[in-house]
This record gives structure tokens, C-alpha cells and sequence, in this order.
């Protein structure tokens, strides 16, 4: 009670703030000390590692990019390059500091970021600092309608991704009555919006469009929507965290429609979310194509499950080969964001997803969409709808 | 206005369901404010350590599906404790960490308020660290059938259990505060703390005990909510703490009744007005409904303090 208890006091906040202060500022982390100018070419992923945004899939991405830096180090041949980790949390609020962060890193070029909403922010700032930026997930068709030069995408975007799904649900699983739902995210929405525009035009209807709150656990009210509507099919844009819960409120309101959802979705904690009864049945396209069963592809898959304990999971791939195509411009001796950016646009890259080449405004050419559906528990490729 | 009249039964239900759980958090709010004149932000958190405490249960118990008879009540009475324990430790020791030491030195509530939303991270993070900020899902406790339909309605059994058991448990809280000897204690504090002291009321107790019995009102909120959402994340009390606060508020903060009452009102507002609007509107609509509520009545809607509570 007395002065002494005080004392100890006095001397553990200050410690206690700088141990916080200390902690905050470690939110981006170097894999080995990387130093400006003549040391190290410094590389970043930049995207979710933690938070409540599906970080699941940035993690997917950053151990593809993490085990493509390791085999280049390894390889050796080329200037030595560092990995540096930048944790948005997909959190659109984050990503501007985060980006400049990269800029006075000296970091020249950097996987991601992974989410549509982030990049709308991040990119512009990357574009100003001369930071090349190769997103694998973002799927958002208008990132490519900015004239952002030091932007690419190695995979499909969601305007080739919304009416293949689209037409994937009216003609091939043949369902006329589509609800369509979102989480009013960039990209949910986006996608969302896509869809239901395009199911009219194969001849079905959309009676229910609704949004989600993506913080909240109470779907009844759209549940009650759907229901209403009287659909055979639900459409979902939007990321794993809230397709789960949703898909099981859908099952427990004694909706048996067939439910659809997108890339954001292909993540085995969807099936977590809702349960395997609820979730099966339930199809995801997504612009990634599986880790194709080539000599590379195997090869990949190998290395990755050794490094990380577990098998490639979404974006994986993707993101392991954006980050190879940077390291083969910096193993050509482009060290400079400006000089690694004329490398990929005068270039093409034979990744385990297939040839990689980038049309002027960033996009890859031709993209792939392929279809998945969980079957007992599980998220199966079920063939290319695009 | 398109659905409103097709969904009307439905979300009547749905409504009731989500308002049984809102009220029941919301008592947490309002027993403490009644006493302190202090919000406990730190109260959705208390609700969060008891859906883990459930889940934990369910896996100790090894329950991986649907249970019936006999041995579901015993699953749910299990869980209900160890969510009630969980809660009420938590609210205990948040009472002793984090607002005591502060309500012995300073008479500043600014200070115990931000105390509130520290506490409040902390705990979140601690659990967001020790177990991931992914949702954790619940085994499924019990078979959801359909009992009986109303109108579009489906009245199903979990919804029927989240009812009862919270007007239950409102009915006993309600009768304690009201008639024993440590209730009196509650509402004399609530009346006038200083008068209370003369009279031989011990304050601390008085306050712990405030604590505790919001604690176990948010242990069995977590239960119902885990029965029947099946998911608990590290920050699933956030927003239904935000609401459930609100709640209390809407019915008169302070006022143990008016939780109740504020708590199925607000329910069937965000209800009815997802059915009318769209889901995404469900929050603009309840605050609306709230700002309008506390112009015409500023102490909400049975507006009426702790203290003066007569049964």
C-alpha cells in the first residue's frame, strides 16, 4: 500500500510503454538485417500475416514467397536478396503508412498486397516511389484501369471471374433462381455486383440482393431473405470468415439452395466455419488454378509442405511465382524498382501456374478460372470454367 | 418496405432469439452503471472469456455432435457453469485490477473509463494470441428441429432454449436484487453510496458482488450464443457488446427491467428493419431508433434508476 509498492511502479510503466513502443514498431519483420544501398536487394510480401481479414490466405502467400527467396539465396548467382515481411492485416486503414514504410525501407519490389482494398491505397504510393508490385490475389478489375505502371496481377480479376461463375451457376450447375450476397467489402461487393449483373443476361433471375455485416454473427435477416426468395442457388462475395458461419445459418433456416462463392472463400477454414455438413456441396471459383500436377508443380509442392508443414493452400502458387518472376529480373542484375519493372514488362516467366506475361496495363494474359466444390470436408478443383 | 410484411413472423422470432442474448449482456451494463455510475467496456470481453469457457468444455467433454436427453441438459448444464465461472472470474478480476486501485485514488470516472477499454484490449489480444483471430466453430450441442411454425416463421428448438433460458435467468436476477439481504445492499449503493456506508452496507462487497452477478448473466449469454451461433472468435463480444450496451441504454441504463425490455426491443428493431431495408441498414436503423427514443425520453424507456426498483 505504502511508497515502496509505488516506486516498482514508477520504474515498470516507463518499461512497460517501451517494451510496447518496441513491440508496435516490430509489426514488419526482416528474415535476416538487410541494410540500404550497396548490402542486400531487399524484397517485401505485403499483405495479411494477422487480424480478422482472412489472413489465412496472406499467410498461403507469404510462405510461397518465403520458399522462392530461400532457393534463390540458396541457388545463388545473382545479388543476395532479403525478404521483408509487411503485416497490412488487409486492413485498407493500415496500408498507406504501411506502404510508405516500404518506400523508406528501400525495399525495390514487393508481393501483394493481397487485398483489393488495400491496393486501391497502397498502390498509388508504390507507383510514386518506383516500388514494383505483384499482386497474386487481389482480384478487383478496376486496380487495372489506373495506369499504375509498377502494378501487376498474376492472376484472372474478378470481371472474369464474376460471369464465369456466373454462367458456371446458370448453365452448368443449370440454377435460374441466384440470391446474391455480399460483405459490402471492395472486393466482395465488387465481385457481387458482377454476378449479379451478368445472371440476368443467361436468362435467370436474381430476386435477393442483400449485404452482410462482415462483423457481425447474426445472419438471420438475410437468411429470412433468402428463404423468402425462394432461390436454388446463393452467390457470396466475400472471404471465408463470413461464408462459413453464413452457409450454416443458410443450412440451419432449412435452406437447401447450392451455394456459391468466390476465391475468397477456396480456404479450408470455410469448411471449419460452417461445418463439414453444412458446407458440402457448396462450389468456389476462384482465378487460381490447383498446383498442376507437372515435374515443377511437384517440385513446389514438395518444398513448400518440407518448409512449412503443411500443403500449398490457396494463392500459394501464385504468390511463389510472382515472387520468382521479381528474383529472375534481380538475378538478370536489376537491382532499382525501375529496372526490375522493364525486366517483367519485356519479359515472360515459366512459373508451376504456367507462363506468366503481363499485358501493358499490369494483367496477365490469358487468364485461367477454375471451379472447386467441397466434397465430405474438403475443397476438390472440379474443372476449368474459363 | 418490400419484405416486411412476407418476413414479418420470421423476423419476429429472429429478433426475440438475438434480444434474449443482447438482454442478458446488457444486465452486465446496467447493474454495474446503476451502482458506479461506471460503463464497463470491458463487459463484452467478460462475455467473450465465457463462449471460449463453453467451447472448452464441449471439447473436454468430448462432444463432437448432437446430444439428446438426458445427456444434453447435462452437456448444456456443464458448460452453462464452467461459462458462468469463466465470466464471473473475469468480471471479479477486472473489478480488482483494473477499476478498484483506480476508485481508491482518484474520483475521476474518465479514468476508470479508459481503464475499461484497456482492460478491454488486453484480454482481447491475450486470447487473440493464445488462440488465433480465426473463428473457432462449437460442436453441434443440440439437434435444431423445427417445432412448430408461425406464419413464415420456424420456431426451432435452439431458439426456443436461448428464450426461456434467458427470461429465466432474468426472472432470478431480478427476484434477487429485489428481495435478499445483499440485493437491498445493491440498490441502497445504487441510491446513495455514502448513506448506504453509514448504514452498515460494506461498499466493496457490495461492488464485487455487482461484478459477479453481471459475470454470470454473460456466462449464460455465452452459452445460449455458442448453442446457437456455434462460433466465438477473440473479438466476437465487440459488436454484440456495443449492442447489448445500447441496449441498456435504449430501456434505461441503471434499470434492470428496462435491460429486458431494451434489450428484445432492440432485437426486433434491427429485425424488422433488415426486412425492410436490407441487412446492411440494420445498424443505421437501430441507432436511429435509439437517438430518437432518448430525445423524447433522455433515460430511455422505462428510464427508472437501480435504487428505486420495487418489486
Amino acid at each position: 500500500m505504502g511508497p515502496p509498492k509505488r516506486a516498482r511502479w514508477g520504474l515498470f510503466v516507463p518499461a512497460a510503454v517501451l517494451a510496447l513502443v518496441a513491440a508496435a514498431c516490430g509489426s514488419s519483420s526482416t528474415t535476416s538485417s538487410g541494410t540500404s544501398g550497396g548490402g542486400p536487394v531487399k524484397i517485401g510480401y505485403f499483405g495479411a500475416l494477422t487480424g480478422n481479414n482472412s489472413p489465412q490466405l496472406g499467410i498461403n502467400i507469404n510462405n510461397g514467397v518465403k520458399l522462392a527467396v530461400q532457393q534463390y539465396n540458396a541457388k545463388g548467382g545473382g545479388p543476395k536478396v532479403t525478404l521483408v515481411e509487411y503485416d497490412s492485416q488487409g486492413d485498407p486503414a493500415q496500408a498507406p503508412q504501411l506502404a510508405q514504410k516500404v518506400i523508406s525501407d528501400h525495399t525495390v519490389a514487393v508481393v501483394g498486397p493481397a487485398f483489393s482494398g488495400e491496393s486501391k491505397v497502397a498502390d498509388p504510393i508504390f507507383q510514386e516511389g518506383q516500388v514494383v508490385n505483384v499482386t497474386p490475389s487481389a482480384t478487383n478489375p478496376t486496380l487495372a484501369e489506373h495506369g499504375w505502371t509498377y502494378w501487376h496481377r498474376v492472376v484472372g480479376n474478378d470481371s472474369q471471374q464474376g460471369p464465369a461463375a456466373a454462367t458456371y451457376i446458370t448453365n452448368k450447375l443449370n440454377l435460374k433462381k441466384v440470391a446474391v450476397i455480399d460483405d459490402n467489402s471492395e472486393y466482395g461487393k465488387g465481385i457481387a455486383d458482377i454476378v449479379a449483373s451478368n445472371v440476368p443476361k443467361n436468362g435467370a433471375t436474381v430476386p435477393v440482393r442483400d449485404h452482410i455485416d462482415p462483423k457481425a454473427t447474426d445472419y438471420s435477416a438475410t437468411v429470412n431473405g433468402i428463404n423468402a426468395g425462394n432461390v436454388d442457388a446463393v452467390f457470396y462475395g466475400g472471404y471465408y470468415q463470413q461464408a462459413g458461419p453464413l452457409v450454416k445459418q443458410l443450412r440451419d433456416g432449412g435452406n437447401k439452395a447450392t451455394f456459391v462463392s468466390d476465391d475468397g472463400t477456396n480456404d479450408p477454414g470455410f469448411v471449419t466455419g460452417a461445418g463439414a455438413n453444412a458446407a458440402n456441396g457448396s462450389y468456389v471459383t476462384c482465378p487460381c488454378v490447383p498446383t498442376p500436377s507437372t515435374p515443377a508443380g511437384q517440385a513446389f509442392a514438395t518444398a513448400y509442405q518440407a518448409a512449412n508443414n503443411t500443403a500449398p493452400g490457396t494463392y500459394s502458387s501464385q504468390g511463389y511465382d510472382a515472387a520468382n518472376f521479381i528474383l529472375a529480373a534481380i538475378r538478370a542484375g536489376n537491382t532499382s524498382g525501375k529496372t526490375i519493372n522493364s525486366y517483367l514488362a519485356s519479359h515472360s516467366f515459366n512459373g508451376v501456374t504456367g507462363t506468366i506475361k503481363f499485358a501493358s496495363n499490369g494483367q496477365i494474359t490469358p487468364p485461367q478460372i477454375e471451379a472447386y466444390q467441397v466434397q465430405n470436408g474438403t475443397i476438390n478443383p472440379v474443372g476449368v470454367i474459363s | 418496405m418490400h419484405h416486411f410484411f412476407t418476413l414479418f413472423w420470421s423476423s419476429t422470432i429472429d429478433g426475440v432469439t438475438i434480444g434474449a442474448i443482447y438482454a442478458l449482456v446488457a444486465l452486465g451494463y446496467t447493474l454495474v452503471y446503476g451502482v458506479l455510475q461506471l460503463i464497463n467496456f470491458a463487459h463484452s470481453e467478460v462475455f467473450m472469456v465465457g463462449t471460449f469457457a463453453s467451447l472448452f468444455t464441449l471439447h473436454g467433454l468430448g462432444v463432437t455432435g448432437p446430444q439428446t436427453g438426458v445427456v444434453l441438459v447435462g452437456v448444456l448444464v456443464l458448460c452453462g457453469l464452467a461459462a458462468m465461472a469463466a465470466s464471473a472470474t473475469t468480471a471479479f478480476l477486472l473489478e480488482r485490477v483494473a477499476y478498484r486501485p483506480l476508485r481508491r485514488r482518484t474520483t475521476s470516472r474518465l479514468a476508470a473509463l479508459i481503464s475499461a477499454i484497456g482492460a478491454s484490449f488486453f484480454i482481447q489480444e491475450v486470447f487473440a494470441l493464445r488462440y488465433g483471430r480465426d473463428i473457432l466453430p462449437f460442436p453441434r450441442v443440440m439437434n435444431k428441429t423445427v417445432l412448430f411454425h408461425i406464419g413464415s416463421g420456424e420456431v426451432r428448438t435452439d431458439k426456443v432454449l436461448v428464450v426461456l433460458a434467458a427470461i429465466v435467468m432474468m426472472i432470478l436476477l431480478d427476484r434477487f436484487v429485489g428481495t435478499s439481504r445483499l440485493g437491498r445492499g445493491i440498490r441502497a449503493t445504487a441510491q446513495d453510496p455514502e448513506m448506504a456506508v453509514l448504514m452498515g452496507v460494506n461498499i466493496d462487497r457490495v461492488i464485487v458482488l455487482t461484478f459477479i452477478l453481471g459475470g454470470l448473466m454473460a456466462g449464460v449469454a455465452a452459452l445460449l450464443f455458442g448453442t446457437f451461433f456455434e462460433v466465438t472468435q477473440y473479438n466476437i463480444g465487440f459488436l454484440l457488446g456495443i449492442k447489448a450496451f445500447t441496449a441498456a441504454v435504449l430501456g434505461g441504463i441503471g434499470n434492470l427491467r428496462g435491460a429486458l425490455v431494451g434489450g428484445f426491443a432492440l432485437g426486433l428493431i434491427e429485425s424488422y428493419g433488415a426486412s425492410i431495408f436490407g441487412a446492411e441498414w440494420k445498424d443505421v436503423i437501430a441507432f436511429v431508433v435509439l437517438v430518437l427514443v432518448l430525445m423524447v425520453r433522455p433515460t430511455g424507456l422505462l428510464g427508472e434508476q437501480l435504487a428505486r426498483s420495487r418489486i
